[in-house]
């Protein structure tokens, strides 16, 4: 079984401290997450790839506490599904990226946070699919 | 040009088995033809709105093939709030001087979804679940309530308050009043979000017919004047649903926008308003517009929902007929219900529901994906 990411140019592959692949326009310097050909405050299409911060600290969060809709969701359902975290996570001066979260209980807005590859599911192939997550920096406070 | 709304019609909002959409919206727009003393071939054009129906103008073959323009609208969760602005507009343009606005849908159960792709979202963003809007009102609410000291009980209380306004309404979805500790207790979709503290996607329709304000009063004694109706979407830094990142920089949401916008235009300040609908797809949604609205200050709501403030015969009343809470959210017509609940409380015809003090001045708010918004002002 092998292990494949959830789609081509979302993050660093393979690697052994993986990042998230941005974008930054040449024009005005915003960066965004996924990377895009165009830039969404200025008329430039001179986006230039720009890899981004592994820490950043949570800016907001909530939990997933049933499956999504499928399609498009195509992970775990039924028994199968675990609840999972989500939140926005500020990467310093970069950019706030949208990204599951490997806890759901102790999150605090504001808690440092660090980038993970979690497994995701098993493809029709038996590979296993694996996505990238935030998991705070020395666990959580268990009484939060 | 001013426009009048001389005639509002609803299809109570529910499930309905087997009946269709159209059908729902022959219905409300017989009620709101009876209600305005005009006959269908009177009506010179409409605009028409749904999510499920591609060709919502096909109510025609229900109420007479007359020829007139007749223009499908969808955009987003504000639908309904594009369809009545089109409407207002074609009268303000001075083209025609009597038309329709009719929205309708019939939704299956559950969170809305769709190809992320078709968002401008990659698609592993919705393999993985991201697509899906309930997270987002969690996140924005779980937020809010940690920058500005909203507690989960004032979130129980909102909802419980829609709830009861629902049973006092006879087109709402759910008329069973829920205590805040069935509320509470409901299973948790998205922290700090319960089950009951949702709307869910429903079915219904509802209609208004609109005037040249100089021609209300062939029709109705008691026309209701559009003052303004706005609709605008999310600038670069509003923090918005299906966004897969958010710019540093931050900058106010499209509800703010359209507030304004909408304020301005009618000469009118929030302290005069009388009676608001809001877009409450859930509680927390309801706690956070009315400050966005321009109502209170971000934070206030937390004593202005202890001390009763937003019930019936508050200071500021608001979801009088339950909201969507209460009522669902059929896409296409949940603007015009807002409209048709304010039409009725402004006239004094909201029965047992009725605000006291003969409200004078009205205001609706919608929002929804994919970052949009739509205010309206009405007044006696």
């Amino acid at each position: 079984m092998a292990r494949v990411p959830i789609a081509e140019g979302v993050f660093t592959w393979p690697s052994d401290e993986p990042q998230l692949i941005g974008s930054r326009c040449a024009a005005c310097g915003i960066v965004t997450f996924p990377a895009q050909d165009s830039c969404p405050r200025c008329p430039s299409t001179e986006m230039a790839q720009h890899l981004l911060s592994r820490r950043g600290r949570l800016w907001a969060w909530t939990t997933q506490e049933f499956p999504p809709p499928s399609p498009p969701y195509a992970g775990p359902v039924g028994d199968a599904f675990v609840p999972y975290g989500v939140g926005y996570v500020e990467l310093v001066g970069e950019v706030r990226v949208e990204t599951r979260l490997t806890e759901t209980k102790g999150l605090r807005t504001g808690i440092e946070m660090e980038l993970v590859l979690v497994p995701f599911r098993t493809d029709d192939d038996g590979n296993e699919v694996v996505t990238f997550a935030f998991r705070p920096i020395g666990g959580v406070d268990s009484a939060a | 040009m001013d426009v009048a709304i001389i005639g509002v019609g609803l299809h109570p909002f529910g499930r309905f088995g087997d009946r269709t959409g159209i059908d729902m919206g022959a219905i409300a727009i017989r009620r709101a033809l009876q209600d305005a003393n005009v006959e269908w071939r009177e009506i010179q054009f409409a605009f028409a709105g749904s999510y499920e129906i591609d060709n919502p103008d096909a109510v025609v073959a229900l109420m007479g093939l007359t020829g007139i323009p007749f223009n499908n609208v969808y955009n987003g969760c504000a639908t309904a709030a594009s369809v009545l602005k089109l409407a207002a507009d074609t009268i303000r343009l001075g083209e025609y001087g009597l038309g329709l606005a009719v929205g309708m849908d019939k939704h299956l159960p559950g969170a809305f979804s769709a190809d992320p792709r078709l968002y401008a979202c990659p698609s592993w963003y919705g393999e993985l679940g991201h697509f899906v809007t309930t997270k987002y009102f969690g996140m924005k609410i779980n937020k809010y309530m940690h920058d500005h000291g909203i507690s989960t009980a004032t979130l129980a209380r909102v909802a419980a308050k829609n709830y009861r306004n629902g049973a006092l309404n006879p087109n709402a979805f759910r008329r069973k009043p829920l205590t805040e500790e069935q509320i509470l207790a409901s299973r948790m979709l998205n922290h700090p979000l319960t089950q009951y503290m949702f709307c869910s996607p429903d079915e219904g329709a509802a209609a208004v017919v609109l005037c040249r304000a100089d021609l209300a009063h062939r029709y109705s004694a008691k026309p209701i004047y559009l003052r303004a109706s706005e609709v605008r979407t999310r600038r670069l830094g509003a923090f918005e649903v299906h966004s897969p990142w958010l710019p540093i920089e931050e900058t106010a949401g499209p509800t703010v926008d359209a507030s304004r916008a909408a304020f301005e235009k009618a000469g009118i300040g929030p302290e005069d308003v009388d009676v608001i609908q809001l877009q409450d797809t859930d509680a927390g949604a309801e706690v956070i517009h009315l400050a966005e609205n321009g109502f209170c200050a971000d934070g206030d709501q937390e004593a202005l929902v202890a001390d009763g403030a937003l019930e019936i015969g508050g200071r500021l009343p608001v979801n009088t007929d339950g909201g969507l809470i209460a009522n669902g959210e059929p896409i296409g017509a949940s603007g015009l219900r807002q409209v048709h609940e304010v039409v009725l409380q402004l006239r004094g015809q909201a029965g047992d529901r009725q605000v006291p003090g003969e409200p004078k001045v009205g205001y609706t708010q919608l929002y929804g994906a994919p970052g949009v918004a739509g205010v309206s002002i009405l007044s006696v």
